[in-house]
C-alpha cells in the first residue's frame, strides 16, 4: 500500500483552483476505502471501476473482489460521502470503512509473518523429502548418512524459524502451568529432532527429519487458514466506521467550537445541527425540532422537541438547530449506562468451549501418557535407551495433531468463505458452531426487520394537485418523512407546484403561498388536524380540510424469507421491540410472527433472553439499535445488520453486510453442516490414531509410515472440509 | 554416485529459487486479492501499458 503512494504530487483540477499556500504543504491524495457487499463477478469490478474513475477528482479506485472493497485515490476534497451516491445510482450498495484504520491492518504483519513461516516450512519439507526419499528407496552406509546430514542442514534452522509460534504458545502454556495443543506439537518436533540427530551421528537406519518438517508445515497452514479468516473479519467488522465523528460544538459566549466530546463537561451549551447526534445528555435551552429517538428505543415515530425538554445522548435531531445543556456527560449519559448492562450481561453469558478445546483438552494428556508409557515399557522390556526414545518419539509424531489441527480450521475457512460470499463477516471464532444449536431466534423490529425508513402507503389517495403542491414543500426540507413523500412522489411522475415563500418551521412542517393560499405540510395539530395512531404527515391547501400522507415502515428486503426460512426449519421466532404495540402487531401479523412483544425497555429485552437461556433454549439474537445491545451480548450467539451502531456491531458474533435479510437463515444452514464436518473430521483423525498408533507402540512404525499417515489424513480432512464450499 | 556431487545442490538451488520467487510475490501484494486477479482476466477493459 505504501509504495503506491509515493506519487504525492496531486494533478486534479481542484489542487490547481487552490490558492497557493506555501506555509502548507501540497495537499496530499486522500485514500478512501468502501466497503462494497454486493460485488460479485467480473462486470461488477469493471462498473464499480468505471463509475469512479469517471468522477473528476478520483485519480485512481481498484476493486478488492476478496474483500469486497474498493480503495480509491482521490483529491483531498474528495468525501467518501460523494461517492457513495454514485455507486448506489449504478446499483451498488456502499459503506465507508475508515481508511486510517485500514491501512494500519493492510500492512497484516501477523498475517504476512505466518505466510512465511509457512513458505519456509514447504519448501524446506519438499526438499528433505526428496531426500528422504531416496532413503526409502534403498540408499544405506554412507550414502544414506550424507542424506540424512543434508536433511538435518536443512530441516534444523527450518524448523527453528518457521515453529517459532507452537514455541512461544507452548512456552506461555506451561509457563502457567497448563497444557493446550501446542505442547505435545512442539514436544513431537523436538523429541524427532533430537533422536533423528542421535541416530544420524550413530548412522542409524530412521530420521524423522521429513515427519517434523512436514508436520510443522500442516500445521502452520491450519493456523493460517484460521488467522485469515479472523483477520479479514475482524478488519472489516470494525472499520465499518458510523459516519458521525465523536465532536460536539460547544457555544461559548455566544461563538461556536468544536471540542471533542469527551471534553464537555456538565453545564455546557452545545449547538446540535439538523442531521446530528446528542453528544451527551441535557436540556432543551432554544429551538424547535423533533428527534428520532429509534435507535435508542425502537420507536418510529419522530418526537416533538422544544425548550425545557430533556434529551438523551444518542437521540437524532432531525429538522431545526437545537441548543441543549448538559446534564450529564461521559459515563454518567444514558448511552453509557446501556453499555454498563451489555457489560452486565457478557458476564453471565455462559462461557463456551470451542470443539476444538473439547478435543485438546482430551488429546494433550492423553498423547503425553500414550508416549511416557512406551518408553518406560521399552526401556524395561529391552533395557536401551535408544530403542526405547525413538520409539517414544515415533509415538509422538504419528499421533501429532496434524488433521485435528487442520479439522477446526479448514472447516470454518470453508464455511465463512460460503458466508462472505453471501454477505455475512463471522467475527467470533466460535459463532459458528454455537449458530448451528440455535432453537429460538429472536428479532428487533426497526432497522433490523424493518430497514427504519418511512415509505408513503396512500399515494393514490390524494388528486394530483395536492400531489403537486406536498412535493413542492416535502422538497424543501430534509425531513426522513418528506424525502420519503418526495421520492414516492417523483417516482410516480408527478412535477412539483410553484411556490412561493417556502420557510420550514423546525418541529412543525413546511409553510408556504400558493396562489395566495397558505399551504402547510406537517405535524397533524399544526395543520389543524387529529393525530391518529399511524405515523403521518398532514397537507392543507388554504381552508380546506387538511388530508394526510400516511406512512409505514418499509420491510427489510430478505425479511419475510428470513423469518419463513427459520419458520420452516421449526425454529421459534419471537419479535422484541421498542416500538408501540400498534406497529409491532401489524408487523408481526405481516410475517406471521405469533410471539411478539411490544414496548420493551432494553433491560427488558435481555432479560426476557435470559429467562429463555435459563430454559435451556439456544437464543440468536437479531438486533441493531442500542436497546437491543445488552440483548445481543446476552444471547447465544448474535447477528446485527452493517446500518447497526457501533456498540451493537461490537456485542454481536456475525455481522450482515448487505440490507438483505434472507442470508441468515442460510447462515444457520451452514453451520449445521460446518459443525458436521468438524465433528466428521475428528473422527477421520481418530480412525487414522487408531490405525497407526498400535504399530508405533510395537515399534514397527517407520518414517516411511509416519509420513504416508499424516499426509493422508491431512488431506483427507482438508478435501472433507472443501465439501462445504 | 558422483553425479550426486552436482545433483543435490541444484536440487537445493532449485528449491532455494522457488522461496525466493515466493517470498516476492508476497511482499509486492500478488495475494491480496486472488478472486478478484482471477476474474479480472475475463474483463474487456485491458490496458496495454500499466498506469503510472
Amino acid at each position: 500500500m505504501t509504495a503506491q503512494l509515493s506519487s504525492g504530487t496531486a494533478a486534479c483540477p481542484g489542487c490547481i483552483a487552490a490558492p497557493a499556500e506555501p506555509a502548507r504543504p501540497i495537499p496530499e491524495d486522500v485514500q478512501i476505502a468502501l466497503s462494497l457487499p454486493g460485488i460479485h463477478c467480473s462486470a461488477c469490478i469493471a462498473n464499480v471501476e468505471r463509475a469512479l474513475n469517471a468522477l473528476p477528482g478520483v485519480e485512481d479506485a481498484r476493486v478488492n473482489l476478496t474483500l469486497k472493497r474498493a480503495m480509491i485515490k482521490a483529491a483531498p476534497e474528495m468525501r467518501a460521502a460523494d461517492l457513495i451516491p454514485v455507486l448506489e445510482r449504478a446499483g451498488y450498495e456502499a459503506h465507508e470503512l475508515d481508511a486510517g484504520a485500514l491501512s494500519a491492518t493492510s500492512a497484516d504483519k501477523a498475517g504476512r509473518d505466518l505466510l512465511m513461516r509457512l513458505a519456509v516450512a514447504g519448501f524446506a519439507s519438499m526438499n528433505v523429502m526428496l531426500l528422504s526419499v531416496s532413503v526409502w528407496s534403498g540408499a544405506t552406509d554412507a550414502t544414506r548418512d550424507m542424506f540424512h546430514w543434508i536433511s538435518a542442514a536443512i530441516a534444523l534452522p527450518a524448523i527453528a524459524f518457521s515453529a517459532q509460534p507452537f514455541f512461544a504458545n507452548a512456552w506461555s502454556a506451561l509457563r502457567v502451568r497448563r497444557l493446550n495443543m501446542d505442547v505435545p506439537i512442539v514436544l513431537a518436533i523436538l523429541l524427532a529432532l533430537v533422536t533423528s540427530l542421535w541416530e544420524t551421528a550413530l548412522s542409524g537406519e530412521h530420521a524423522y527429519f521429513d515427519a517434523a518438517l512436514t508436520l510443522t508445515f500442516f500445521l502452520l497452514a491450519g493456523r493460517y487458514l484460521d488467522y485469515r479468516t479472523r483477520a479479514a473479519a475482524r478488519s472489516a467488522a470494525e472499520e465499518l466506521t458510523a459516519l458521525e465523528v465523536p465532536r460536539a460544538l460547544r457555544l461559548v459566549d455566544g461563538t461556536e467550537e468544536e471540542v471533542a466530546v469527551s471534553t464537555l463537561a456538565v453545564g455546557d451549551l452545545i449547538l446540535v445541527r439538523p442531521g446530528g447526534r446528542m453528544p451527551v445528555d441535557g436540556q432543551i435551552v432554544s429551538g424547535q425540532s423533533e428527534l428520532d429517538r429509534s435507535l435508542l428505543t425502537g420507536e418510529t415515530l419522530p418526537v416533538f422537541a422544544e425548550a425545557g425538554q430533556i434529551v438523551s445522548a444518542g437521540e437524532v435531531n432531525l429538522t431545526g438547530p437545537l441548543t441543549i445543556r448538559a446534564t450529564a456527560v461521559g459515563e454518567d449519559t444514558s448511552l453509557h449506562r446501556m453499555a454498563d448492562l451489555v457489560a452486565i450481561a457478557e458476564s453471565g453469558r455462559s462461557r463456551y468451549t470451542s470443539l476444538a478445546d473439547k478435543a485438546a483438552k482430551l488429546y494433550a494428556p492423553g498423547v503425553h501418557i500414550l508416549s511416557a508409557l512406551s518408553f518406560v515399557g521399552w526401556y524395561i522390556y529391552s533395557g536401551d535407551l535408544r530403542t526405547a526414545l525413538n520409539i517414544a518419539a515415533a509415538v509422538l509424531i504419528i499421533t501429532c495433531p496434524c488433521a485435528l489441527g487442520l479439522a477446526v480450521p479448514a472447516v470454518t475457512t470453508a464455511a465463512s468463505g460460503r458466508l462472505f460470499r453471501k454477505g455475512m463477516l463471522i467475527k467470533h471464532a466460535t459463532a459458528l458452531e454455537r449458530l448451528a444449536e440455535v432453537d429460538t431466534v429472536v428479532f428487533d423490529k426497526t432497522g433490523t426487520l424493518t430497514s427504519g425508513a418511512p415509505e408513503v402507503i396512500n399515494l393514490g389517495d390524494h388528486s394530483t394537485a395536492d400531489l403537486e403542491i406536498a412535493l413542492a414543500l416535502a422538497e424543501a426540507s430534509a425531513h426522513p418523512l418528506s424525502v420519503a413523500l418526495a421520492k414516492a412522489a417523483r417516482e410516480a411522475g408527478i412535477k412539483p407546484a410553484t411556490l412561493r415563500d417556502v420557510t420550514e418551521v423546525p418541529g412543525y412542517g413546511t409553510e408556504a403561498q400558493y396562489r395566495n393560499q397558505r399551504v402547510r405540510l406537517g405535524r397533524a395539530a399544526w395543520v389543524g388536524a387529529e393525530q391518529g395512531v399511524e405515523t403521518s404527515a398532514w397537507l392543507s391547501v388554504g381552508t380546506n380540510a387538511p388530508v394526510a400522507f400516511r406512512f409505514t415502515d418499509a420491510l427489510r428486503p430478505g425479511a419475510a424469507e428470513a423469518v419463513s426460512g427459520f419458520a420452516k426449519a421449526g425454529k421459534q421466532v419471537i419479535l422484541i421491540s421498542g416500538d408501540s404495540t400498534g406497529a409491532v402487531k401489524a408487523l408481526a401479523e405481516k410475517l406471521g410472527i405469533e410471539n411478539w412483544i411490544a414496548e420493551a425497555l432494553p433491560q427488558d429485552k435481555a432479560q426476557r433472553i435470559q429467562e429463555l437461556s435459563e430454559k435451556g433454549h439456544k437464543v440468536l439474537m437479531v438486533g441493531d439499535g442500542l436497546n437491543d445491545t445488552a440483548a445481543l451480548a446476552a444471547a447465544h450467539v448474535s447477528i446485527s445488520p452493517a446500518s447497526a451502531l457501533d456498540a451493537a456491531r461490537v456485542a454481536s458474533d456475525i455481522v450482515l453486510l448487505g440490507t438483505d435479510l434472507s442470508p441468515i437463515a442460510d447462515a444457520c444452514d451452514t453451520a449445521v453442516k460446518a459443525t458436521k464436518r468438524i465433528r466428521e473430521n475428528f473422527r477421520i483423525a481418530t480412525v487414522y490414531n487408531v490405525i497407526a498408533v498400535p504399530l508405533a507402540v510395537i515399534g514397527l512404525a517407520t518414517p516411511l509410515i509416519a509420513a504416508l499417515a499424516m499426509s493422508t489424513s491431512s488431506i483427507t480432512v482438508s478435501l472433507n472440509a472443501l465439501r462445504l464450499r | 554416485m558422483e553425479v550426486l556431487a552436482y545433483l543435490i545442490p541444484i536440487s537445493l538451488f532449485l528449491g532455494g529459487i522457488g522461496l525466493v520467487a515466493f517470498v516476492y510475490t508476497v511482499r509486492s501484494n500478488q495475494y491480496e486479492d486472488p478472486e478478484g486477479d482471477a476474474r479480472r482476466i475475463l474483463s474487456d477493459e485491458w490496458d496495454d501499458k500499466p498506469k503510472q
